[in-house]
């Protein structure tokens, strides 16, 4: 029972890194960049939702709505201004920026909310499900995280498929040039994808500080990773992949800090990554690429 | 020595050691006078320690062109080893500062090499993002292995745990790695000199090394691993090479590090560690080891400038950084440095175009 | 341009080509020793594609060899399986009578095929010189420790690389551009540094892969002399990729033409021109031209 208990906390945190490696999986597909300020558009998904719960009194679901609608739009003005210019740039130089951007995001929501961590009250407040006579235990946040997980990534796969904008994305990740040529607005399509990844990054947001309530400054940083991890081992640019990779990811971290060792749990994860890369150079469901000679 | 007195090559080479020294020269002439101000000359061995650092990664990303988040790993292998290693010595009784510091680095620089080869013997089996991605995961496991390292010495000798300082079984003995909390009690013997000294050696080391045969075919990987490979270079020996030696460069410097202050904890070594080095090499820019010089020690005393404004530092030192990215492909910058470069260097310019002309290529 | 062509067909007509039995042919001259290349049933598919298959060939150890075909024949697909940036499926090949089998890109160069690259590859941020320096690695040794401590041997190894480019780029008339970044260099002087740093790693077979490509006429015509002279002074097999016919039938020896990823026929310049499979690759079949 405990195993499973564990498979099924370990499925919901890593539902929380596959919708987070969305957003990393589809803006390196379309921008070939490393978005390192990603995991900080979690932070001030929660701290947005924090706010308008705990200050402004509003019902969860607005705190949800209002935290998804803030971050979208930060994440459409950080493109414009800082990723924009640099569309043509060496991709290291991008990479900084993120980094910068980062850098700002964590020290901008250090200097409005504070140093101290704040306590995120569940905006789940729905019973946990007993099963087997009350041998197993799961919190209704677990069962909300991995259904919301499956649900946006079944709509991320039809939008992605059957839209007009979702083909225009598909498009763009695979030769930016040539899609310009057939008339596709390269600009407004970049900008979609970040708005996408960074609404998804406030909804992950809220889901994890759902299950693990402590919010500060750095809060998305250790997630981001994880979740950059998640999507490269699943394929980086693959959206199955970042489910794949995530969902692998968060029940490898569980039960090694259940079976193996709490403080080594995440040297666990990143031998694992490791391992696989050997294995599949390219991730999981990641086509490997050869340079033509 | 060279065979033309001064290519370009010499020059740079002239002016990356010309820097430190001067640096170092108006430092202690600032210092002797008071000018420098107690908090600054507490970043003088971190500012060589970065320095260093910086030099050594710009040998991966600069020279050999493959993205490294995980420096710092290599950084802290140094440092602890460092730390346990002065911890015998001083033991042994050795009690010459200069000798414990040499001690510590030597070994320490050794054991971050080998860590380095290690880990790059898989690293570079992989490319592009992929191989960042391994190097920060290595970069993190390190760092989480440390945290559950205990080292105690006592007269029977060194004590190894993976549990807690008690099974450690020592009798009367010193700890010199206690897991999470790091190295405590460490003797504070790096010095400026010694900093400056190890700046010197590691642009030594890599500036050296880029000019020479290995160097080349480091570089020639870079910029066209498939052309390398059809001249005959052995792709995989030469990233390993530079992956090595700037691991043990790093672990040289973490020892510098780590030997300023009296406690070290692994969690200092983390990937933000590994990106704040990066910052420097890509802000100095790639393959350019003075450039790593100025930016990375200009970035360490940054926030110590910025300090009358304590509170806005960070977030100020985030938007420099943003700005620096970003303003050279802005459309106006690109105009007003076209129209300067434009006035200042018409005349060279025309006289190259003829000459190229002459050549009568296509 | 005539002139040219002149000098090229008197310099052939010493030759004459006679089979050997690996079903292919060579110049007399090289008759009695082993071939710089030669080729079994080569063959790569790529997923169930038969890219290149069943090529055989021999190449004379001092033999300019063509090798043409229409576009997407498997050309260039030849020459990344003969320097091994493919592995083969099937086939052998032999450099200078050794199977060259399980061996990576680095390890043929040593064993003495050297090549250039359709588009072009040069290592754009280094030197002319160093260019050269890097094709010369495996001709002279100087270990890391030795160049980190500055040694003596490092400034003999130095000065080594440095008088041989030099000798190397002479072969162009690029000593004066010795200084400048390969990458800013003119299309044309690209090209030929590529050639030069091949020839660098001291091959017994040379490989290019379009070399006249983006030249005027001028340009070709100074190549073509200078890749008879290459032959000349180094005694080494050439073969060439190209698509400009007086290329080819001013300098070849033995043609070897490809399409679809089969030899469909091999001979002299001269029965080549004549051959009705060459005429049909290059031209469809006569009725198609007439209808």
């Amino acid at each position: 029972m405990e195993i499973l208990a564990n498979i099924i906390n370990g499925a919901s945190l890593g539902s929380v890194y596959a919708i987070i490696a969305l957003g990393y999986t589809m803006v390196y597909g379309i921008a070939k960049m490393l978005n390192f300020a990603h995991g900080d558009v979690i932070m001030v998904g929660a701290y947005v939702c924090f706010c308008a719960v705990s200050y402004l009194g509003l019902p969860a679901l607005a705190g949800v709505l209002i935290s998804v609608v803030a971050c979208t739009v930060l994440g459409i003005v950080v493109e414009r201004l800082a990723y924009k210019p640099l569309r043509n740039a060496p991709s290291l130089n991008v990479l900084i920026t993120a980094i910068g951007v980062s850098y700002f995001l964590q020290n901008a929501a250090l200097l409005i909310m504070g140093s101290d961590p704040k306590s995120f009250s569940s905006i789940i407040s729905l019973p946990a499900l007993q099963l087997f006579d009350g041998k197993l235990t799961i919190s209704a946040t677990a069962v909300i995280t991995i259904l919301a997980c499956v649900v946006i990534m079944a709509a991320l796969t039809m939008f992605t498929g059957k839209t007009k904008m979702g083909k225009a994305m598909r498009a763009c990740s695979e030769d930016r040039d040539a899609a310009q040529l057939m008339g596709i607005n390269v600009n407004s399509t970049i900008s979609m994808v970040f708005a996408i990844g960074s609404g998804l990054a406030a909804i992950a947001g809220v889901l994890m500080c759902s299950a693990y309530p402590t919010l500060m400054p750095t809060t998305g940083s250790m997630p981001g990773i994880k979740a950059f991890t998640a999507a490269v081992l699943g394929g980086i640019g693959s959206i199955p992949g970042a489910a794949l990779g995530g969902i692998l990811l968060g029940i490898i971290e569980i039960l090694a800090r259940a079976y193996i060792s709490t403080q080594l749990a995440d040297a666990v994860v990143f031998a694992v990554l490791i391992i696989m890369l050997l294995i599949r150079p390219a991730g999981l469901l990641g086509k490997p690429v050869n340079e033509k000679v | 020595m060279g065979i033309k007195a001064l290519n370009p090559q010499t020059r740079s080479t002239i002016i990356t050691y010309a820097i430190v020294i001067v640096a170092f020269i108006a430092v202690t002439l600032l210092d002797g006078m008071g000018f420098i101000s107690n908090s600054l000359s507490g970043q003088l061995v971190p500012i060589c320690a970065y320095v260093s650092l910086a030099v050594s990664l710009n040998l991966v990303v600069g020279v050999s062109g493959e993205l490294s988040l995980g420096h710092a790993g290599f950084m802290s292998v140094g440092a602890f080893t460092g730390v346990v290693v002065a911890g015998c010595l001083a033991r042994m009784g050795v009690d010459s500062e200069i000798v414990l510091f040499v001690g510590a680095a030597v070994v320490g620089a050794i054991a971050a090499g080998i860590i380095g080869f290690l880990v790059g013997i898989p690293v570079m089996r992989l490319r592009g993002d992929y191989l960042a991605i391994v190097t920060l995961a290595f970069g993190e496991i390190i760092k989480n292995l440390l945290n559950n390292f205990y080292i105690g010495i006592d007269d029977a000798g060194l004590h190894f745990s993976m549990t807690d300082t008690a099974s450690l079984g020592m009798n009367q003995g010193t700890i010199l790695i206690n897991g999470p909390k790091g190295a405590v009690g460490i003797d504070k013997i790096s010095t400026f000199v010694l900093g400056i000294i190890l700046v010197l050696i590691t642009v030594a080391v890599v500036l050296n090394l880029m000019h020479s045969r290995d160097g080349r075919a480091i570089m020639a990987v870079r910029d066209n691993r498939i052309a390398a490979e059809s001249v005959g270079i052995n792709v995989t020996k030469y990233r390993l090479m530079a992956f090595t030696v700037a691991s043990a460069l790093a672990g040289a410097a973490g020892v510098l590090y780590a030997m300023n202050y009296s406690t070290i904890t692994p969690s200092q070594f983390d990937f933000n560690q590994s990106i704040l080095i990066l910052v420097y090499v890509v802000l100095g820019g790639m393959g350019n080891i003075s450039g790593s010089i100025i930016s990375a020690a200009f970035l360490t005393v940054l926030p110590e400038i910025l300090r009358p404004i304590n509170q806005y530092r960070m977030l100020l030192y985030a938007i420099v950084l943003i700005l620096v990215m970003v303003v050279p492909h802005t459309r106006i910058y690109q105009r007003i440095a076209e129209a300067l470069r434009g006035r200042l260097r018409k005349a060279p310019a025309d006289a190259a175009i003829a000459a190229e002309g002459g050549e009568g290529d296509e | 341009m005539s002139k040219f062509s002149d000098f090229a067909r008197a310099r052939r007509e010493g030759t004459k080509m006679v089979p050997v039995p690996s079903v292919s042919i060579m110049p007399e001259r090289d008759l009695g020793k082993a071939p710089a290349l030669e080729c079994l049933h080569l063959g790569i598919d790529f997923g169930g594609l038969k890219a290149v298959d069943d090529f055989n060939i021999t190449v004379g150890r001092t033999e300019i060899c063509g090798l043409i075909g229409p576009n997407g024949a498997g050309k260039t697909t030849v020459f990344n399986l003969l320097t091994k940036v493919y592995q083969p499926t099937r086939g052998t090949i032999m450099v200078d009578g050794q199977d060259t089998a399980g061996m990576n890109p680095a390890r043929v160069n040593q064993m003495g095929v050297a090549r250039t690259f359709q588009n072009i590859r040069l290592f754009d941020s280094m030197t002319v010189e160093e260019n050269v320096a890097v094709g010369l690695h495996n001709q002279h040794h100087c270990g890391m420790a030795t160049s980190i401590l500055r040694l003596p041997h490092h400034w003999k190894s130095e000065k080594y690389y440095h008088e041989r480019a030099l000798e190397l780029l002479d072969i162009f008339d690029m000593t004066g551009l010795a200084d400048h970044e390969a990458g800013s260099l003119p299309y044309g002087a690209q090209r030929r540094l590529e050639i030069v740093r091949a020839l660098a790693t001291n091959p017994k077979l040379l490989l290019l892969d379009e070399p006249a490509a983006g030249m005027n006429p001028s340009e070709t015509a100074e190549l073509m002399e200078n890749i008879v002279k290459i032959r000349d002074r180094f005694q080494i097999a050439i073969m060439l990729i190209e698509h400009d016919m007086n290329l080819v039938m001013n300098i070849c020896e033995g043609i070897c033409v490809l399409n679809f990823g089969k030899i469909i026929a091999k001979g002299t310049p001269e029965e080549i021109q004549q051959n009705d499979a060459v005429i049909e690759a290059y031209l469809g079949k006569q009725k198609e031209v007439e209808a």
